[in-house]
């Protein structure tokens, strides 16, 4: 059935056709819309699923370790000082390898007070063992929120879904909304790998020395290592079912392009205008989309950045000290590989200031008439 | 005061690491005595993250999860919500904090928990300080105190929090304080807190050697004299609004209580005699709200 709904309404048809059983969430701009959503379809429906509305987000997350510890299906959202709130929680529960799934609509931290689109909150907590996926479009948030639980359950690790603020999640957009029996053949019932069974004693999360500490350290890391080939594997399956595909990342554009143009989130459907329309001016350029930043996409980007000589980087987030969070793990990935390509990163769109068509064929007019980045920065849309 | 049997049953095994004499491993034994097998243990951050043992043990006989500092009632919410969605009707969530994870830190989500009447017992053990991390001062550490951050020069300068008149005022259903030296009263206050639904709150005194100190082997004295003194009188309030207090026919002064704890030996006669002010205030204002 198709529908236009807004990116948040898509989350709350996500949640509700992945059947969760457990929801935990505190109000946030711009995020409140979809826990008004799921506290009316919940309210109305006849699921069995709970939902704590509890006094914080710090409580959101606590409350759903302690749910999916007894091994059912959970699920909350937020949005950036939420999530900063949350932070020591999203540590517990990939420590705890919860396959808890929960939305965050990118916003920008403050102060100054800010609540519009920014990917700095989710990226800040790029180190807590969570799975990112940055999402494109409202159908992307539905269909990702249910690859996300297969994924999760799989690997053992929780999974943040990321929309933009505003751009997605209050922006109307007609989204194919699939039937319950449809999810019901692709994502089965959450069966946890340890069942929960109080009449059979064990202890969760007991203090552990040196002695073995690092090894739990090592399965987190080897859990990420098979998220490329279980995603593609769900993927295949998806597709089967729902005939879309997203992949962890997306090139499109120019076959054999010198200059590629990477972006994640919504910045891509503005990008891909662009990559359009420059072709079409005889300019050969390609993007890339990336979807999955953890675990970094590395191997799929070397393969699909093979050739070109230039990449022009939009970051809408900034670790202040260093530049564009994007840029700085693009560096990283490609470094051991054989192709090093100059990277030019862009800072844009910071606290939601829109990333419009020219700034982007500005970025991609810049890279293409400098051999070298004049600075290591470069400031997109900056009044200076 | 009735004798209730004592179930002879362990759930806390051999091998624990509690210091010797410390009151709170008395009232874990009695706790999960009064407890039984179907109950699961949520345990934020206190001495109990450590007592139990290194993993891949646990002393505990029965489900054990442990949860950040902060997250005592959010985290049992959840467990019980998901217990709730399994159709797990039998299975008793029951939280075990220290003071420092109930009067502080933890403070919010367990007036989040008990404002939504969250079903589960919440047994606050306070041992007057935060002692996994070394006896540092703690919301609960009573007036005059000393701990490592309120050393003799400086000893704690504010009353002991009521957390009992907060969480009455949440109308939560169940609330009742508890001390180890009276094994039969708190078995039945667990039993009773077992047969009520919503959130049930026992605020369990429990001395500790290194931290008031103490000799390990007065723990149970000290807490009958924490008692007779009337520094922890023992009673319970239902729907927050009905007291019964429990009169101590052999009362004692307060200087009794505090003259046996290392942790009050820098006070004078006249500051003896400020907080046996306060403590005869405290017990009739306490009189009163029973009386009403
Ligand atoms: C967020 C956070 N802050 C600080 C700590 C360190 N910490 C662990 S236990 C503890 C004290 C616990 O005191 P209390 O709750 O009274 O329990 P006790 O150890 O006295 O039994 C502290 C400060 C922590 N684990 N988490
Ligand atoms: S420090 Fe005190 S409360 Fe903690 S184990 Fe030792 S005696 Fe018990
Ligand atoms: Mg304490």
């Amino acid at each position: 059935m198709k529908k236009v709904i807004t990116g948040n309404q898509a989350v709350a048809y996500g949640v509700i056709l992945s059947r969760v059983e457990v929801v935990s969430a505190y109000p946030i701009t711009p995020q409140t819309t979809i826990v008004e959503e799921l506290s009316e379809l919940i309210a109305n429906g006849r699921l069995n699923t709970r939902f704590l509305k509890v006094e914080s987000e710090h409580s959101a997350m606590a409350a759903l370790i302690g749910a999916s510890t007894v091994g059912v299906r959970c699920f909350t959202a937020t949005s950036s000082h939420g999530l900063a709130y949350m932070h020591e929680m999203l540590h517990w529960a990939s420590g705890a390898r919860l396959p808890i799934v929960m939305v965050n609509v990118n916003r920008a931290i403050g102060p100054p007070w800010n609540i519009w689109s920014d990917q700095s909150d989710s990226l800040s907590q790029r180190d807590t063992g969570w799975i990112q996926l940055y999402c494109e479009n409202n159908q992307e948030v539905l269909d990702t929120i249910l690859q996300a639980y297969r994924i999760a359950e799989i690997v053992r690790l929780p999974v943040m879904v990321v929309l933009d603020a505003f751009v997605l999640s209050h922006t109307s957009e007609p989204v194919d909304i699939p039937s319950m029996e449809e999810v019901d053949r692709f994502l089965p019932p959450f069966c946890p790998s340890y069942p929960f069974e109080p009449e059979e004693p064990k202890a969760y999360s007991v203090i552990t020395t040196p002695e073995y500490f690092f090894e739990f350290r090592y399965k987190i890391q080897k859990a990420m290592e098979e998220v490329s080939e279980v995603s593609r594997k769900v993927e295949d399956e998806f597709y089967v079912h729902f005939k879309r595909r997203y992949g962890a990342i997306e090139r499109y554009g120019g076959e054999k392009a010198d200059l590629l143009l990477l972006t994640s989130g919504t910045v891509t459907s503005t990008s891909r205008l662009v990559v359009k329309k420059l072709i079409e001016q005889g300019i050969n350029v390609a993007g890339v989309k990336i979807k999955r930043f953890r675990p970094f996409p590395a191997k799929e980007i070397s393969e699909a950045i093979k050739g070109a000589e230039k990449l022009a980087v939009i970051d809408r987030n900034l670790s202040p000290g260093v530049g564009g969070i994007f840029a700085q793990e693009l560096r990283a990935a490609l470094y051991p590989g054989e192709e090093k390509p100059v990277i030019f990163g862009f800072i844009s769109g910071l606290g939601g200031r829109d990333i419009t068509p020219e700034l982007i064929e500005e970025a991609i007019h810049y890279a293409l008439s400098h051999s070298q980045p004049e600075e290591e920065i470069l400031w997109l849309g900056l009044k200076k | 005061m009735k004798k209730i049997p004592i179930p002879i049953e362990e759930n806390l095994g051999r091998g624990h690491l509690a210091c010797a004499g410390c009151g709170a491993a008395i009232g874990m034994r009695l706790v999960l005595k009064a407890l039984g097998e179907r109950v699961v243990m949520v345990f934020p951050a206190s001495c109990w993250s450590i007592i139990p043992g290194f993993w891949p043990y646990s002393s505990f006989r029965v489900t054990a999860i442990h949860a950040g500092f902060v997250t005592g009632g959010a985290t049992a919410s959840g467990i019980r919500a998901a217990l709730d969605v399994k159709g797990d009707d039998e299975t008793l969530v029951v939280v075990w904090g220290g003071d420092g994870g109930t009067f502080d830190i933890g403070l919010q989500a367990l007036s989040g928990a008990a404002e939504r009447n969250e079903d589960f017992i919440y047994i606050c053990n306070d041992n007057e300080g935060y002692m996994n991390t070394g006896t540092q001062r703690s919301s609960a550490t009573p007036l005059m105190a000393w701990t490592t951050t309120t050393p003799v020069a400086q000893p704690k300068e504010n009353p002991k929090k009521d957390i009992m008149a907060i969480m009455a005022d949440h109308q939560i259903p169940y609330a009742a304080t508890a001390t180890i030296a009276y094994p039969e009263d708190l078995l039945r206050k667990m039993e009773k807190a077992k047969g009520i639904r919503g959130t049930r709150f026992i605020h369990l005194l429990s001395p500790c050697p290194p931290g008031w100190r103490i000799p390990s082997e007065i723990c149970v004295k000290i807490s009958r004299l924490a008692v007779r003194s009337r520094v922890f009188p023992l009673y319970e309030i239902e729907k927050g609004r009905i007291y019964t207090l429990q009169e101590e026919k052999r009362v004692v002064p307060v200087k009794e209580y505090l003259k046996l704890q290392g942790r009050f030996g820098h006070l004078s006669n006249s500051q003896i005699e400020e907080i046996q002010r306060r403590v005869d205030e405290s017990w009739d204002r306490l009189q009163r709200k029973a009386r009403c």
